[in-house]
């Protein structure tokens, strides 16, 4: 996040990228119909799929319906998001959701870095090394996220026995999840367990295009190993380093499945992916949970046109 | 059948210990949930076990063999179909296939069932989604305890339905069942908030009876916890659900009733939670956390509390009857080491026993096509015959009053003899049928402040109490 320095893009830059001319011969015209013909069906599919529903959830939470009820829904302007803004519950449920999303994707990115930079040297067995890796990231979500709730569990799980009776670390049996002050950190150590290995993984595709030539230059130069790092590696590896951030930015501001199975909807660890489905499921309040899944879609969105932004300037 | 859902792992685990599944279950199950060879040859293992020692029970034979068809049927609904929604995949699910196939050769409607899903927020959802679209495609379903108001909407009125037999309900539950003058669902099983307790560690630590109150659960909790630390460290007095989820909700409306601390919202629609022995209540369980429960009861549900219980790491329980039978399977370390009785009372002004009431009903679709056949579908599985075999099978708690002076239904849980009166008097049914289909934004309220209470988050327990009946006026306001 420290590249806010180049973020708006150059005057000439962005006049190039908004000039579009309409064709002026008849074979550009009809090339044009044809490209149009093309995309229709997938326009169409995406409309059908991804905007009717979003202009509904807009709709919606402008109005106060509920599920299966026989109150007649009606109109109420920004009712719904005045009263989300100001409820405590989705004031921390958006402050958990920034914090999860801000620690699980740094310790992430610094973790998987250093995993790519590891793997990416070589060494014996190498190959085992990637494949084993990918271990946490292949097991399906509500899977691992059971595992750890054993492993945290306060009297039979591994984690106390290990860091009590083992190491002597601790003097007695903590229960994680169930304590508010633990409960937040012992997810996102979940979170960065099962999502290091992609990151890793999308920054060693980044680490491979990087040509050796470039490396045996600076030594001759006299490039120490730490120059090399900030003066190639890391100016290199930034688009493919900007993506990594968008996935899992968007993924974790999303969160959703870890926290259900670990913790429901218990109030110390509610995300905003969290309490919108309480509002909209368990709570049938179709008006003000599409409320909160539209907070979500314009943060996210927001975050999205940031990062294509950033992005375009590396191109550029 | 529970409030929500554990894991499908411990779930399959559970049932496999307990025999409820066949072998070919326990294969099919294990394989979808991609579980490890030797966890499916524990299972299995187990399975053979029990169904062994099953075989030489009374009860064994085909599922549904106790079933006799009542008499009274329609015969004029011949060549109709009817689609019903019942219990999830599990063990009774080959009893409710046969029900259906006797009902089907006495009447010759034919039947489609459908298993509904296993967590009861999801199956609610599921009956918004079909309701609101007013789907003819379901004539019948069964609906938790706490739905017929959000319910009653949608639902065809069987309060000329439920006589047909002469047979008593238990008016609690019929009450609860009522709304305005519409009976939405009959009653067909129910449950009840128990104290499982240890009787050999009761007479090891000379206490000669269960604890009446609150007070002396904790002397005795303590007292027992105390003696076990030195041989098992996990040792804990009492463990209970305190997940925030609606289990919380029933355990600590019992906390709070049985301090003489109103039900959460009157029948009037009073919110009357914000009272001194409501907060003492709270403030009491709150003590029990880190003490004679464990640290982590601040996240268990039924299940959780089971495998502590279950595994000999508990003193008391407070849990529903379905885990009564559970721990008398062959795998359990405790067969014939507990007993059940009634949740404590409180020891102030207004104390009684408050157990909350739980259980399932049969609603007929209004937007059935079939009604006549949707009504005597709900009237054949709520009756008296069926009611007795499902006991008798499945220990599931009879709705009809002298099901449980039954010989053959005792000989098999003789704990539903002290569960009678439970039922005629102190079930305490939560606040639902009053606050109609705003209940769930009730009992989330409710939930979410006493699992803040008890975790601490909510340090001053008068204050989030406040706070929650100030929430509670604004849902009620609604209605």
């Amino acid at each position: 996040m420290s590249v806010n320095v180049d973020v708006a893009p150059l005057p000439e830059l962005a006049d190039r990228s908004k000039t579009w001319r309409a064709p002026e011969t008849s074979l550009g015209r009809s090339r044009e119909r044809l490209a149009w013909l093309l995309v229709l069906p997938s326009l169409l599919v995406v409309a059908i799929v991804a905007l009717y529903p979003l202009i509904e959830t807009f709709r919606l939470s402008f109005t106060n319906t509920r599920l299966a009820s026989t109150r007649e829904p009606r109109s109420v302007g920004f009712d719904n998001y005045q009263t989300l803004l100001q409820e405590d519950a989705f004031r921390s449920a958006l402050s958990h959701t920034v914090i999860f999303t801000i620690s699980s994707v740094l310790l992430e990115t610094l973790l998987g870095l250093a995993i790519a930079l590891v793997i990416h040297s070589n060494f014996r067995g190498r190959g085992g090394v990637r494949t084993s890796m990918l271990v946490p990231w292949a097991i399906p979500t509500v899977v691992s996220a059971s595992m750890w709730q054993w492993m945290y569990h306060d009297v039979f799980g591994v984690v106390n026995d290990i860091l009590v009776n083992q190491l002597h670390v601790l003097n007695q049996k903590v229960a994680w999840l169930a304590n508010p002050a633990t409960a937040l950190p012992a997810i996102i150590a979940v979170d960065v367990w099962k999502t290091t290995p992609f990151m890793a993984l999308l920054l060693l595709a980044g680490l491979q295009l990087i040509p050796g030539d470039v490396y045996e230059a600076s030594t001759v130069d006299g490039a120490s190993k730490i120059q090399q790092f900030f003066q190639i590696t890391l100016p290199l590896l930034k688009p493919a380093l900007l993506v990594a951030l968008i996935f899992r930015t968007l993924d974790a501001f999303r969160v959703f499945d870890v926290i259900y199975v670990m913790k429901q909807f218990a109030s110390e660890t509610m995300t905003v992916a969290v309490y919108a489905r309480q509002q909209l499921i368990d709570l049938a309040l179709l008006g003000r949970g599409s409320a909160a899944a539209v907070i979500i879609f314009l943060c996210i969105f927001s975050f999205v046109i940031l990062y294509t932004r950033l992005i375009r300037v590396e191109e550029i | 059948m529970h409030n929500d859902a554990s894991s499908p792992v411990t779930r399959l685990l559970a049932e496999s210990l307990s025999g409820q599944l066949s072998r070919r279950d326990i294969l099919k199950r294990a394989g979808a949930l991609g579980l490890s060879a030797p966890l499916v040859g524990v299972m299995l293992s187990a399975q053979a076990h029990v169904a062994a020692a099953q075989d030489a029970s009374p009860v064994a034979g085909e599922p549904g063999s106790t079933i006799v068809v009542p008499e009274g049927l329609p015969t004029d609904l011949g060549g109709t179909t009817l689609n019903i929604i019942l219990g999830q995949d599990g063990p009774v699910v080959p009893w409710e296939e046969a029900a259906v196939a006797k009902f089907s050769e006495a009447t010759g409607i034919s039947v489609n069932r459908t298993s509904g899903p296993e967590s009861a927020t999801e199956r609610l959802a599921q009956y918004q989604q079909l309701l609101a679209a007013q789907a003819s495609d379901v004539d019948a379903m069964m609906i938790d305890v706490i739905w017929p108001g959000i319910l009653a909407a949608h639902a065809v009125d069987l309060s000329d339905a439920i006589g047909w037999q002469g047979a008593e309900y238990f008016e609690r539950i019929v009450q609860n069942n009522t709304v305005g003058e519409t009976l939405v669902g009959i009653p067909w099983y129910t449950d009840a908030g128990l104290l499982y307790f240890r009787t050999d560690l009761l007479e090891a630590n000379g206490f000669e009876a269960p604890p009446e109150t609150w007070t002396e659960l904790e002397e005795m909790a303590q007292a027992i916890q105390d003696a076990e630390r030195g041989q098992n460290p996990d040792f804990y007095g009492f463990v209970w659900q305190g997940a925030a989820y609606e289990g919380l909700t029933c355990d600590a409306l019992e906390w709070q009733v049985s301090s003489g601390g109103g039900n959460i919202i009157e029948t009037d629609l009073t919110v009357s939670v914000n009272n001194p022995q409501a907060i003492a209540a709270f403030e009491r369980a709150r003590g029990w956390v880190g003490t004679i429960s464990p640290e982590g009861v601040t996240t268990y549900k039924e299940e959780d509390a089971r495998g502590v219980w279950q595994a000999g790491n508990a003193a008391f329980m407070r849990n529903w009857p379905y885990a009564y039978s559970l721990g008398q399977a062959a795998d359990s370390s405790i067969v014939d080491k507990f007993d059940v009785t009634l949740v404590p009372a409180g020891d102030g002004e207004g104390a009684q026993h408050a157990d909350t009431l739980g259980g399932w009903q049969m609603m007929a679709s209004a937007y059935s096509q079939n009604q006549p056949g949707a009504i005597a579908f709900c009237q054949y599985l709520t009756s008296r015959e069926l009611q007795r075999s499902l006991a008798i099978e499945q220990s599931r708690l009879p709705t009809i009053v002298d099901l449980y002076d039954d010989q053959d239904v005792l000989e098999v849980n003789p704990f539903f003899a002290k569960l009678k009166d439970v039922f005629l008097g102190g079930a305490v049914a939560r606040p639902s049928t009053q606050t109609s289909d705003l209940y769930n934004e009730v009992s989330t309220a409710y939930f979410t402040a006493v699992n803040e209470i008890l975790t601490g988050q909510a340090s001053d327990a008068a204050a989030r109490v406040a706070q929650l009946a100030e929430q509670l006026e604004g849902i009620v306001s609604e209605l």
